[in-house]
C-alpha cells in the first residue's frame, strides 16, 4: 500500500476501509543472514538500508518489546547537524541530508519540518565559540548563521534579553535543522522495511549471543535459539546489559533524561531555542505543546523516570530563558534511559568477535542521527568496512587517545 | 531521592555530586608492566549494571564526604550507604 494524496481522498470518500496493517507481525524464522537487535530508530533504519541500498535479504529485526517503545518514543525530536569536531560534523550533516528526503525515501509522513534551530550565547567568549562552531558547519556544508541580539529580537521578543545574570548577546542559527514526529520515524522505517521483506519481530528479547569456533551463529532470545551470519546489536540505553552477555565492558553508563510538554498552545515558538547558559532546549510540537528539557538526573539509572530535583531545575532554566513559560500549565513529564558514553560520541563498530557489530553509546542526541546511523551500521554490516563519515566512531578510539569530545570535559559521562 | 548518610541521617540527594562505579577507588598500579591498559580500562569502562551498584557520591553541601552508596539501578532503592573511607581502608 502507498500513501498519497489521491489515497488519502479515496479512502476518506470510502469509509477508510481500505488502510491495511503497516506491517506484518512475523514469528521468528530458524535463521537469519543479518539479526539486528533492537527495534529503535536505529535499528529499524539499520534494517531498511541493509535491504533498499545494500540489497540484503533474509534479515529480522529483534526488539524485546513493540517497535519504537524506547527513547525512539521519548526524545524530544531535535533534528540538527549543528557539531564542531571533524569526527563528529560530517556525520550529522550526512545524516541531516537524509532527513531532507527521508518522507519521500519512506513513503510516510514523518512530519520533519525544518524550522530552524538557535543556541542563544550570552558572553562574548560564547559568541566567539559559536563563530567557530558556524564556521565548522560551513566546512561540511551544514549553513547557519551568526545572529545579533537586534536580529533575535525581530524573531523571538519573548526571550528574557536583558537577565541581569546571563544577558542574551545572540544566537547561532541553523536554518535546516528542526523537529520531526519521533513515532512516525520508527513507523516510517518499520514499514518501509517490512515492504522490504524485513522480518520485524516483537516482544522477543535477546539474552544471549551463541558463538561456535569464536564466531557468532546466532542469538539465544526469550522466543527461542535465532541463527544468524551477523548480528548488528542497536540497543541504545540496554547496550552495556546486552554486550554484557558477550563478555564486553563498554566505555558507556545508562543515565536517566526527561522530557516536559505543557498544553497546546497557539504558534509561538519561531522553531527550536537552546539556553547557552543553563542547560534547557525547547520547541513547539505541531499540536501546540510546548516540548522542552534539560539535563539528565546524573546517576546510573535503568529505571525510565527521573527525579523532582531535575524537574526543578529543568524548569528554572526556561523561566530565565523565557518568563512567558511559566503561564503554561504543563501537560506531563517523563524519561528514556540513554546510553552515556564516555566522550559524548557514538560507536559504531566490529567487536573482538567475528560476526558481532554494535552502534550505541548515543547520549541524549541519537534521534537526529536516526538516518545515517542506520545507513552506516548497514555499510559495516554488508562490506565489513567502516562508512567514512563514520570512520572516527570506533571502539579503539578511547586506547589510542582519539576521543571525540565536544564539550571537552573528559572522561564523565554524565556530564556529557 | 533520600541518601542516608552515615553520620547525618537521611539528606537529599540533591546535596550530593555523583562521581559513578566505585570500583574508581581502586586505582591500577602506576608501575605495574600492564598499567598502559589497566589505566584505560580504569578511566573508560564501566560495568553499568542494571541492579545492584556501588557507586560514589560527594556532599558537597553538606559536610564534604565522600560516600559508597549501593544502590538498586533499576528501581533506585538504596540498600547500604558507608563513608567511602571506611571502604578505602578496608580495602575492597
Ligand atoms: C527524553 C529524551 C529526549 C531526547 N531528545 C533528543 C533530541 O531532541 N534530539 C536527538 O537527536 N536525540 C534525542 N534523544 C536521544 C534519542 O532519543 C536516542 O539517542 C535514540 O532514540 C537512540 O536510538 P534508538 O532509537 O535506536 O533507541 P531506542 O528507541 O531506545 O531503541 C532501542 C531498542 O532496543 C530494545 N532492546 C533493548 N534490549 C533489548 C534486548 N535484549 N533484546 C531486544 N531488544 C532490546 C529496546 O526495547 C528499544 O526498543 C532524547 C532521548 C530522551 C530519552
Amino acid at each position: 500500500m502507498r500513501f498519497s494524496g489521491f489515497r488519502v481522498i479515496k479512502e476518506a470518500l470510502t469509509g477508510h476501509k481500505g488502510w491495511g496493517k503497516l506491517w506484518r507481525n512475523c514469528t521468528p524464522q530458524p535463521a537469519y543472514d543479518f539479526i539486528i537487535v533492537g527495534g529503535g530508530g536505529h535499528g529499524l533504519a539499520t534494517a531498511y538500508y541493509l535491504a533498499k541500498v545494500f540489497r540484503k535479504s533474509r534479515i529480522a529485526v529483534l526488539e524485546k518489546s513493540w517497535l519504537g517503545s524506547g527513547n525512539i518514543g521519548r526524545n524530544t525530536t531535535i533534528v540538527r547537524s549543528n557539531y564542531l569536531l571533524p569526527g563528529n560534523q560530517p556525520f550529522y550533516e550526512f545524516s541531516m541530508k537524509l532527513w531532507e528526503n527521508m518522507e519521500q525515501d519512506l513513503n510516510f509522513n514523518a512530519m520533519m519540518s525544518q524550522r530552524s534551530i538557535i543556541n542563544l550565547f550570552h558572553s562574548d567568549g560564547q559568541r566567539d565559540a559559536y563563530r567557530r562552531r558556524g564556521n565548522a558547519m560551513h566546512l561540511s556544508g551544514a549553513g547557519g548563521t551568526l545572529l545579533s541580539a537586534d536580529e533575535l529580537r525581530e524573531i523571538a521578543p519573548f526571550l528574557n534579553f536583558d537577565n541581569a545574570r546571563f544577558p542574551i548577546k545572540g544566537g547561532l542559527r541553523q536554518e535546516r535543522a528542526g523537529t520531526a514526529r519521533h513515532d512516525g520515524v520508527a513507523w516510517g522505517y518499520a514499514r518501509a522495511a517490512d515492504q522490504l521483506g524485513v522480518d520485524l519481530i516483537q516482544n522477543c528479547e535477546v539474552t544471549g549471543f551463541r558463538r561456535e569456533a569464536g564466531k557468532v551463529v546466532g542469538v539465544e532470545t526469550s522466543r527461542g535459539f535465532i541463527g544468524a551470519k551477523k548480528v548488528g546489536v542497536a540497543v541504545a540505553g540496554s547496550s552495556s546489559r546486552v554486550m554484557a552477555a558477550a563478555e564486553m565492558r563498554l566505555p558507556m553508563e545508562s543515565h536517566v533524561l526527561q522530557a516536559f510538554v505543557t498544553e497546546g498552545l497557539k504558534p509561538t515558538l519561531p522553531g527550536v531555542i537552546t539556553f547557552g547558559a543553563g542547560h534547557f532546549y525547547v520547541s513547539q510540537s505541531d499540536k501546540g505543546g510546548l516540548v522542552f528539557g534539560g539535563d539528565i538526573d546524573g546517576y546510573n539509572t535503568y529505571a525510565q523516570r527521573g527525579n523532582l530535583p531535575v524537574v526543578e531545575d529543568v524548569i528554572e532554566g526556561g523561566m530565565a530563558l523565557m518568563p512567558m513559560l511559566g503561564r503554561a500549565r504543563l501537560l506531563r513529564s517523563w524519561g528514556g534511559v540513554m546510553d552515556m558514553s564516555m566522550d559524548g560520541s557514538p560507536i559504531i563498530d566490529k567487536t573482538g568477535i567475528e560476526g558481532l557489530y554494535f552502534n550505541g553509546g548515543w547520549c541524549y542526541g541519537g534521534f537526529k542521527a536516526t538516518p545515517a546511523s542506520g545507513y552506516v551500521f548497514a555499510h559495516l554490516l554488508a562490506t565489513d568496512t567502516p562508512h567514512e563519515v563514520a570512520s572516527a566512531f570506533r571502539f579503539d578510539r578511547f586506547a589510542r587517545g582519539y576521543v571525540i569530545d565536544e564539550k571537552g570535559v573528559g572522561a564523565q559521562p554524565n556530564l556529557h | 531521592m533520600l541518601i542516608p548518610h552515615p553520620l547525618l541521617g537521611p539528606r537529599d540527594a540533591q546535596e550530593f555530586t555523583y562521581l559513578g562505579d566505585a570500583s574508581l577507588l581502586n586505582r591500577p598500579d602506576p608501575d605495574a608492566p600492564n598499567a598502559l591498559e589497566a589505566f584505560c580500562d580504569y578511566v573508560f569502562l564501566r560495568d553499568n549494571p542494571a541492579g545492584v551498584h556501588c557507586e560514589l557520591w560527594f556532599h558537597e553541601q553538606g559536610d564534604r564526604s565522600w560516600l559508597v552508596v549501593t544502590r538498586n539501578t533499576l528501581t533506585h532503592e538504596i540498600l547500604d550507604v558507608e563513608l567511602a573511607t571506611d571502604v578505602a581502608r578496608r580495602g575492597t
